[in-house]
């Protein structure tokens, strides 16, 4: 009993120490300037002032569009071709497959750290930066969503897939129509995982994009809070730091399960 | 022969549409990551500004980063980072997820709350640390201050910032290490530790003697993660300190990054982030030969 008690003390004292700082953020970007300093959660003069001066300061919806736009796009596009080649790797027979899929294990070798400056220049050469598609493209296609797809696919039954191609069906139809609705699972975890890495990025949009009303989300608040917009006013930087967390999080309180069950699959990038 | 003959039935046999399926990720392929890796080799013998045409230069971009105390300093303070994050977010990760693989009330909500900094974009985190850190007026001085320890200079002195921003990130991402150890934790058959018990192991050693032997390869792949996660290490100083102070923050990626876009020196930084690269790669290859060593 005792021992039980501990561990559940323990444990809520680990969730104050996770929650709280959001908590302080949340309350904080309604306090005036002076209050915010405090450790309590609690103002008399809570307003939206803060709110209101983020949004005269710097489209922040603006910037919230495209990052819905860029981050959208970009799922659609990971899920869509990377369950595309993990079908026909798992299972179409053509040459060359098992060569492309120890290529795409290689491409998850290679750290990024390589490629993006070659990537900047290409989008330079091709007249690409301050454009969606600078943001989106490098990100189109991930060889871990291939990977994470064909290692699915491979689990069907073989007969499933006869039974369709017996009844004429094209290879096209039996994958979105047969098989993604068996692949929820799947299909969300990619998803989410693709959803969440582009959301947050903000080292290539700072790359590719100078053009303020480009910026996404992550990126605009950052050149926010250092490019000294933000006159170091602690209430304004909380309630950008709110906008930009708030998509996430609500995300989060709808499919928590499915983000942390989505974890478990970062083990094939290792 | 009979080899040979697959081969050729193969061929024959070869479903078309795979192509189809599978061309535009070649397209993607070629464009991303083939022309890239070509392009940086080729960009290591240049001196390029993007705006003016291309140098050839020879080794000299070598020449210069063995010379390069900045670049050094940055490894090192990499090093730092990584020799402080990774072994206190294992050891904060197994004890929460040894807490929580305990029968109970709220265990989904406490995993669900540990797990929230994870999804939130590190800016925000940064934003909030930056005040959390504050040296006069932030939460934890003031909080500190409440149990009589003095002030720390978290951000300020040298010395102490690059174990701040590990903390930091520490806290960003124990939840993902949380998670991966509880399932690592609950793939330990029961019968496991009720057969220690009745042969007399305490708590101590049923711990050091079936609950870490038996997680040996969630902590592998923790290890390789965190450690390619932590190599990365870019937009949390870029936000909170810039790589100050004195330099003690400047992350290797942060380094190469001011290279290329803020000197335009693209050459160079295309050298550094090939050098870095490798010892990536060569640090994550150690790590599995150690491991492996260790296994046997």
């Amino acid at each position: 009993m005792i021992r039980s008690m501990l561990k559940f003390s323990l444990l809520l004292a680990g969730a104050a120490i996770f929650a709280y700082p959001f908590l302080w953020m949340l309350a904080g970007s309604f306090k005036p300037e002076l209050e915010i300093n405090g450790l309590s959660l609690w103002s008399s003069q809570a307003s939206l002032h803060n709110y209101e001066a983020v949004l005269t300061k710097i489209p922040i919806g603006r910037a919230f569009l495209n990052s819905v736009i860029v981050s959208l796009t970009t799922t659609a596009s990971v899920v869509l071709f990377g369950s595309m080649v993990g079908y026909a790797l798992a299972r179409l027979r053509f040459a060359g497959s098992s060569l492309l899929t120890a290529l795409i294990l290689f491409t998850m070798m290679i750290p990024f750290q390589i490629t993006l400056i070659p990537q900047y220049i290409l989008m330079v050469k091709l007249g690409l930066t301050d454009t969606y598609v600078s943001l989106i493209a490098p990100t189109m296609m991930s060889a871990f969503s291939i990977v994470v797809f064909r290692q699915f696919f491979m689990t069907l039954p073989q007969a499933l897939i006869d039974a369709a191609r017996v009844d004429g069906c094209s290879e096209l139809r039996i994958l979105f129509l047969l098989i993604w609705p068996l692949s929820r699972a799947v299909i969300l975890t990619v998803a989410i995982l693709t959803f969440m890495a582009s959301w947050n990025d903000v080292l290539w949009p700072l790359i590719v994009v100078r053009e303020r009303t480009l910026m996404t989300m992550p990126q605009l608040v950052t050149i926010f809070v250092i490019g000294g917009e933000a006159e170091s006013q602690l209430g304004m930087e909380l309630a950008a730091a709110t906008f930009l967390a708030l998509p996430v999080v609500v995300a989060y309180a709808f499919f928590q399960r499915y983000f942390i069950e989505s974890m478990t699959y970062t083990g094939i990038k290792g | 022969m009979s080899r040979r003959f697959n081969i050729i039935s193969a061929v024959r046999h070869s479903d078309r549409r795979g192509y189809l399926f599978v061309l535009p990720y070649v397209v993607f392929f070629l464009l991303f990551v083939a022309y890239p890796l070509v392009f940086s080799f080729l960009l290591i013998f240049h001196r390029w500004d993007i705006v003016t045409p291309m140098k050839w230069i020879g080794l000299r971009n070598f020449e210069r980063l063995v010379s390069d105390p900045q670049f050094f300093r940055a490894m090192r303070n990499t090093f730092v980072f990584l020799l402080i994050h990774i072994p206190l977010q294992i050891v904060v990760a197994l004890a929460f997820a040894m807490l929580l693989n305990t029968r109970g009330i709220l265990r989904g909500f406490f995993r669900a709350v540990y797990f929230l900094p994870v999804v939130v974009s590190g800016v925000v985190v940064t934003i909030l640390w930056q005040n959390l850190y504050s040296y006069d007026s932030g939460v934890l001085n003031s909080l500190l201050h409440l149990v009589g320890i003095g002030k720390v200079p978290w951000l300020i002195d040298p010395g102490v910032a690059m174990p701040s921003i590990a903390i930091m990130a520490t806290w960003k991402n124990v939840g993902i290490y949380i998670v991966l150890f509880l399932i690592g934790l609950q793939n330990i058959p029961k019968e496991v530790y009720e057969s220690a018990s009745l042969d007399g192991a305490g708590p101590f050693s049923r711990f050091f003697r079936i609950t870490l032997p038996m997680l040996n390869s969630t902590m592998t792949l923790i290890v390789a993660l965190s450690t390619i996660g932590g190599f990365s290490l870019f937009i949390e100083p870029y936000v909170l300190t810039g790589g100050g102070p004195m330099q003690s923050t400047m992350s290797a990626m942060l380094y190469i990054y001011n290279q290329a876009f803020y000197f335009g020196h693209m050459g160079y930084a295309a050298t550094l982030g090939i050098v870095f690269a490798l010892v990536i790669l060569a640090v994550v290859l150690l790590q599995r030969k150690v491991v492996e060593a260790d296994a046997t």
